[in-house]
């Protein structure tokens, strides 16, 4: 079960783990930015684990003093069918977050778009770019503190 | 009316543009731009049911160069105006605009920062088409408004005369 993935992390990974969370059987686990490359190259490569596959990236604004961003990852063994969920801390001080990039390489694209909407800045990537923005625009649009209707003339029009 | 008189049945006579606008609007190639959902509905525009060649409309070109009818079928997003504008001015004169659905005609349920609100605002449009998506049937009574535009000589992008030309040449050259 994923018990024993957690309990083999804990061990060789004591310092690493602030938290382990269970919910309605999924089960989250909040690594210390530092480590994450450690813990996710252990993860990958652990035969107990083996966590090949990663489905997703994506960024996430709590708005709060500190601890303002989470970017989360889910993971997926694609041998024991097992699912694992982690999270990163990070700050509006302090946007920088090590890409997976090295581990997986498919979390290019989702890192992109992490950077793309909250303007996450993954260490490491190879071609942060927007992903879904104009590249001239300035702002990310899935911050808690961007209008909804966008700010006026931040893209600009084709001349009728 | 002497001359038709004095030629007969088998002779009519009209005026050039007439004949030009008569020819021009049985024969409307389409450019379509199916960016979103209404592409699909603007597919079966050309399908036996709908059946568009009735209207003269059924040959869709995928060059702009050879297309006087922009279909823009679908949600434009900002960074996809850019896209709409530059096929717009690939076309040839004189050009007609069809915005298809709500989306495209006021940003319709997309009421956010990456939707424009309207496609107007950086093409002129000449028929709004309502629904989400529009029937084929709205579509094709579309085409014949545009029909009936043409066929009354009207467009909205009529070429420059020659004296604007020299006027935006003049403004160019002195810098604004």
């Amino acid at each position: 079960m994923i018990t024993e993935v957690v309990d083999k992390l804990k061990a060789n990974f004591p310092a690493s783990i602030l938290g382990v969370k269970e919910f309605r059987g999924e089960t989250t686990i909040h690594i210390k930015k530092d480590d994450l490359i450690a813990v996710a190259t252990f993860l990958r490569d652990d035969p107990d684990c083996r966590f090949d596959y990663l489905s997703d990236v994506c960024g996430a604004d709590a708005y709060t003093p500190e601890n303002r961003f989470e970017v989360i990852y889910n993971l997926q063994s694609l041998s024991s069918r097992r699912r694992l969920r982690l999270k990163v801390f990070t700050d509006e001080s302090d946007l920088h977050v090590p890409s997976v990039t090295a581990v997986w390489p498919g979390a290019g694209w989702p890192e992109r778009e992490a950077f793309d909407m909250y303007g996450i800045i993954f260490d490491g990537h190879k071609d942060l770019r927007r992903m879904y923005m104009p590249e001239e625009f300035e702002h990310f649009p899935l911050r808690k503190d961007f209008p909804l209707m966008g700010i006026p003339d931040s893209i600009p029009l084709p001349r009728k | 009316m002497g001359l038709e008189h004095a030629l007969g049945d088998s002779v009519i006579t009209t005026r050039i543009d007439a004949a030009i606008n008569w020819c021009r609007k049985n024969s409307v190639w389409p450019m379509p731009l199916g960016i979103s959902c209404c592409g699909i509905e603007m597919m079966a525009l050309v399908d036996p049911r709908f059946d568009a060649s009735r209207f003269g409309s059924e040959v869709m070109r995928f060059s702009p160069r050879q297309c006087d009818l922009l279909i823009v079928a679908g949600t434009t997003t900002y960074k996809m105006a850019k896209v709409v504008r530059k096929i717009y001015d690939q076309m040839p004169d004189p050009k007609w605009v069809i915005a298809m659905g709500v989306c495209t005609s006021t940003g319709g349920m997309y009421r956010t920062y990456s939707v424009v609100q309207g496609i107007d605002q950086f093409v002129p449009v000449d028929v709004y088409v309502a629904g989400c998506p529009p029937r084929p049937d709205n579509l094709l009574h579309a085409i014949m408004m545009i029909q009936e535009k043409i066929g009354r000589g009207e467009s909205r992008s009529t070429p420059m005369t020659v004296a604007e030309e020299r006027r935006d040449q003049q403004l160019v050259q002195i810098g604004i």
